[in-house]
Parts: structure tokens; sequence; C-alpha cells
């Protein structure tokens, strides 16, 4: 049995198509029953004092109802089975998106009022009330989240080209296994061995800045791992071998064609996984600690950083309450806009250093 | 230089799993020898044994001997980095670095192993590749773009272009052109004709008129059934094969009677 075109008919028009039509509900339908759904939840909230929150879910919930109802009715039930699962798949992104918004609002709009020069070039010394900055807290950020990665990245990277382009049998499991149980280990224990191990070598009462890129490296290790070895695993096999029956020992293979290959799925995962441990908090408060003059030496003393600092100026404020809250907020959008910025350069990245395929 | 070829006694593995059994053969210089067979027997395997490809595999080995120009690739003392710079080979697939240009491309394999050349040099031996892998005239004008930017045609002769500018001995090619369309076909089949005068050619095809076209010798694998090795059946003369053939396995196979 096979299927013919049939030539399109020039003398019957008013004969019904080879593809059957059905009736459907005008464009801007389910829009309008939306409205009207928001409406009369406004309405039925208002029974009970008008309240925003409840008019949306009595709206949401009555307008997929109506469009439901209506699709059916004049659409059949695949349409109006199709028209529903929408109606929750948007729902669901709402709800999702709900929480991120109000949080960027909320942040924003409390972090700008001191988003300003000070914030950016002062310390805290000195500082009880009114001005101060977190000069000395980014500062301390950006140093030991640096040195955290300059720990983290030959590690994780060294150990994704071992699992992927060597590894075999029982060692390679081993690593996996463990590199799975890291992935799971709790930022505050990252840091209490952080603490412990440090305390142990030197003393008690310990604090340096590389104490936090220790702990830090412990959770950013997995990461990188992780990351790598899915981009590794990527590149693939026939450009190995075309490296191989050109004469290429194994190991310059690996540098020269499996590394670039994958070099910018590689800088992507890395960015991210700095992203995912800058905003730290519980493992540098045990290690790092926070004092409010700036110190730049990981290796003497303790710093400061951004979320400690933020925590502090929120849970220690001083008399001028109003003041530290403030600080805080705005340390929390700096932190914010820092791991975009990082994620931005993530993009960046991929989209730079990805092999042109362009014809 | 194109070097001669003896395998005695080949038996292929992987793992536990024996592929190709008890392969005995003469490859001859300067010559092109095909390899036919049903899909399964076991061509891929031995081809890829023969510039220790094979072993690159997990679990992969091989036992017997293969000698080429009386020095046994197999050998104890024997690197298979050297075995693999003498013999280049070329893919079914081809498969450009995605990250280098035209010029790196061809280059590759004197670049990866980190050969000081001077520029001029590397000029030079780029031209002489492409020209002799007739790709010159089409990307002379655009050697600093992606390899990838190519045609699948023009894709697999810049892979043959890297592979003999390494000036290996011996040519392995694995169903060269069954990605590919059929004037580009006959541009890889004129290149052969001319590569055998430089190089010893082993390639495996399913297109039987290809082996017929360009080959001197030809060499029918087979096997008996599933999870059976894959054997050398018959290796004659091309024109011996196609027109009176000493094994009826190879006749029915030829004349397209199967099973
Ligand atoms: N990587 C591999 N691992 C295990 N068995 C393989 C592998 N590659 C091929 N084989 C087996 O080896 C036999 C020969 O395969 P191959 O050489 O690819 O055949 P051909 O190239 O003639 O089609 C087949 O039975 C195939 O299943
Ligand atoms: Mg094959």
């Amino acid at each position: 049995m096979s299927q013919t075109v049939s030539p399109p008919r020039t003398d019957h028009p008013d004969l019904p198509g080879p593809v059957r039509t059905r009736r459907r509900l005008p464009r801007y339908a389910a829009t309008g029953l939306y409205l009207a759904g928001l409406l009369l939840g406004a309405v039925l909230s208002a029974l009970s004092g008008f309240n925003p929150a409840l008019t949306v879910i009595y709206g949401v919930a009555i307008g997929t109802v109506a469009v439901y109802a209506a699709s059916r009715a004049v659409e059949g039930t695949r349409k109006a089975t199709d028209r529903l699962v929408t109606c929750i798949v948007v729902t669901a992104f709402g709800i999702a998106v709900v929480p991120l918004v109000w949080l960027s609002y909320t942040v924003l709009d409390r972090g700008l009022t001191r988003l300003d020069g000070t914030f950016f070039s002062n310390s805290m010394v000195g500082v009880v009330g009114e001005g101060g900055g977190a000069y000395h807290a980014i500062m301390g950020t950006l140093i030991i989240t640096a040195l955290a990665a300059v720990i983290s990245v030959p590690i994780g990277l060294l150990t994704a080209i071992y699992l992927v382009e060597y590894g075999s049998g029982r060692l390679k499991r081993a690593i996996t296994f463990f590199v799975d149980v890291m992935t799971g280990i709790p930022s505050i224990v990252a840091g209490l061995f952080a603490f412990a191990l440090f305390t142990l070598l030197f003393g008690n009462d310990v604090r340096l800045g590389v104490m936090g890129a220790v702990a830090l490296s412990v959770l950013m290790i997995p990461v990188v791992v992780r990351s790598s070895e899915e981009v590794l695993k990527l590149v693939p096999n026939e450009l190995r071998e075309a490296s191989y029956a050109l004469g290429v020992p194994k190991w310059r293979t690996v540098v020269k064609v499996v590394l670039p290959t994958a070099i910018a799925g590689l800088g992507t995962g890395v960015t991210l996984s700095i992203a995912r441990v800058v905003g730290e908090t519980a493992p540098l408060l045990v290690t790092v600690g926070l004092i409010t003059s700036t110190n730049l030496n990981p290796f003497d003393g303790r710093m400061a950083t951004l979320p400690v600092f933020a925590y502090y100026q929120l849970t220690q404020p001083g008399t001028a309450t109003q003041a530290f809250l403030d600080r805080a907020w705005t340390a929390a959008l700096v932190l914010i806009i820092l791991v975009m910025a990082l994620n931005v350069v993530a993009r960046l990245i991929s989209r730079f250093f990805a092999p042109q395929t362009g014809r | 230089m194109a070097k001669r070829i003896d395998v005695s006694d080949l038996n292929i593995y992987y793992g536990n799993f024996l592929a190709v059994e008890g392969v005995n053969v003469s490859i001859e210089p300067r010559s092109i020898t095909a390899l036919i067979g049903p899909s399964g027997c076991g061509k891929s395997t031995f081809l890829r044994s023969i510039n220790r490809m094979h072993e690159v595999l997990p679990g992969a080995r091989v036992e017997g001997k293969i000698v080429m120009d009386g020095q046994d690739l197999y050998g104890a003392d024997v690197d298979p980095v050297n075995v693999r710079r003498q013999i280049g080979m070329v893919f079914q697939r081809p498969n450009p670095f995605p990250t280098m240009s035209i010029y790196d491309n061809v280059a590759a394999g004197m670049r990866l192993n980190a050969k000081k050349m001077k520029k001029t040099d590397t000029d030079e031996l780029v031209e002489r590749s492409l020209r002799g892998a007739n790709l010159w005239n089409e990307v002379k004008d655009r050697l600093d773009r992606p390899g990838s930017s190519l045609s699948g045609g023009q894709q697999q002769r810049l892979c043959i272009a890297r592979a003999i500018a390494v000036e290996p001995d011996v040519l392995l090619m694995d169903e060269p052109c069954s990605a590919l369309d059929p004037i580009s076909t006959l541009a890889i089949e004129d290149l052969m004709t001319e590569l055998k005068e430089r190089f010893t050619i082993v390639i495996v095809t399913h297109n039987m008129q290809q082996a017929a076209r360009v080959s001197e010798q030809t060499g029918f694998f087979n096997l008996n059934g599933v999870g059976q090795p894959g054997r050398l059946i018959e290796f004659n003369p091309t024109e011996k094969i196609f027109s009176n053939p000493d094994e009826k396995a190879t006749e029915d196979y030829i004349s397209g009677r199967f099973g």
C-alpha cells in the first residue's frame, strides 16, 4: 500500500481537501480567558479582603479550567489536552521564576542604597556606624577564590584526563567513587577539614586565607573533575585515532588534540565551578574568619571575604543597625553580580573557543 | 619508499573473542591490494593490526607475525608509535582535526610530533602533500580556513594529504570512499593509482567494481557464521579473482550469492 499525492483539485473547490481541518479557537482566546479568570479571581479574593497573591492563584486556576473546557468544546480532546499541558507547564515555569525575580528585586532594592564609591574603596577600619565599605572583603574573596582555583583546576583537570584517557579497572572505579562522595560533602565539613588540617600542622588558633582556599578546593575539585570528564568524553575517538595513525604518542595526542578540541567546554566547566564556590560562607567562617582592615596576604592571618562580611554585618550590627543592614545587602548584591559575571564569562568562553565548523 | 609486508599465521583477538584467524599473505610494494568480504568478517580488524592501531583498544591483542622488509612489526623492541609513522592510515569517515586549519591539518604529523621545521619547508611540504592528494587547486586560496569547512570528498582528500605528509612507506585505507559521492570516489581512485608509484597501498572496500578498477591483488575475507572468526579465504591477482576464482565462496560472493 503506497500513498500517492493527489494533484490539487480545481474542479470542485468546495470538496474537503486531503487534509481534514477542524475548527480552532481564535488566536487570543486563551489570553482572553486568562484575563477573565484573573478578573474573576480578583472578585473572589475581594470577598475575603483583597489579596493579590490569592487573585493570581484563583485567576490561573479558573483560566486553566476555562481554556480546557473551551478547547474541548471547540477543538476536540487532543487539542484540549495539549492546551491543558501547555497551561500546566507555563504555570510551573512561572512558579519557578517567582523566587528568582523576587530575590533579584529585593537584593537590588536594598543593595543599591550603598552601591557607591566608598563601598568599593574603603575597608571597615574604625567604622562603627555609617560609611565604611567592603574593599577588603571583595579583594579577599577574589584572592581566596583565585587561590582555590589554582589548587583545584590542575588537580581536577589531571584527574579527569586520567579517568578518560588512561584509567581502567579498579583504580579508575575507586577514583570515580570518591569523586562522587566528595560531590556530596557538606560545605561546613570541608571547612572543618581544612581547620583540623591546619590546626594539626600549625597549632591552635591559626587563621589563614589559604585555609579557606583549601576548604573551597575540597568543594571545587569534584565539580571540576565531573565537568571536565564529561567534556573530554565528548571528544570523538576518531580524532585520537587520526592522531595515533600519524605516529603521535598518546600524551602528545592528549595535549595537542584532545585538550584543544575540548578547551571551550573545559573553560566553561572551570568558570562555573568557581561560581559554585565563590559564595560559600560556612567553610570560610571557620577557617578564614574576618577582619575589618585590608589583608591581601593569604598566608598571614585572617582575611575578609564577601559572604562572611555580609554574615557579620547582618548578625552583629552595632548601634547604627540600618547602616550595617545596608552594607550586608550591598555585599550580597556584589556577590550576585560576581557570580553573574562568571556565568557570562563561561558563555563567552564556550562561544569563542568552540571549534569552528563554519562553511 | 614502498615496502613489502609479509603476514604469517596471524590471529587477532578482542579480549577473548577471536575475530580473525590464521591470515597468511604477502603484500607487494608499489601496488594496490584490495580486501573485500561481507561486513563483520574482520577486514578492518586485519587492516588495523598492520599498523598496530588494533592494540589501542582495551583488551585487543594479536598473535603471529607481520614482517615489513625484514623487520618484525610486533617484535619486542619495536615501538608501535614508530610503526605508525611508517604505515599511515585513512579512515572510513573523514576526520580532519576540527581545531586546525587546512594548512595545520596537513602539517599535523610534523607539528604534533614537535618536529622543528623552517616555515618555508613546511609551506613546501603542505603544498606538495596537497598536490599529491589532488586538493591543492581547490584549497590554495583558503589554507587558513578550518578543515571542517570542506566538503566530504575534500575532507577525505585532506586526510590523505595529512597521511602522506609524514612520508610513510605504506598507506592503509579503510573504506575511504564509502561516505562519498561517485565523483569524489573517482577522484580518490585516480589519486590511489598515482600514489601507488610511491607507496604500498592496502584498501578495504565494499565496492567490488572499485576493487576491480584499482587493485592488482585482491583478498577475500569470509566467516562461517556469527561468532566465528573471519578468515582470508582467497588471495589472488584481481583479474583472477573476478574472472575465475579458486574458491566457490569467492565466486558466490562476487556474483552476489550469499547465505
Ligand atoms: N571494538 C571492538 N570490540 C569487540 N569486537 C569488535 C570490535 N570491533 C569489531 N569487533 C568484532 O570483530 C569482528 C570483525 O569486525 P570488523 O573488522 O569491523 O569487520 P569488517 O570491517 O570486515 O566489517 C566482528 O565480529 C566485530 O563484531
Ligand atoms: Mg570495517
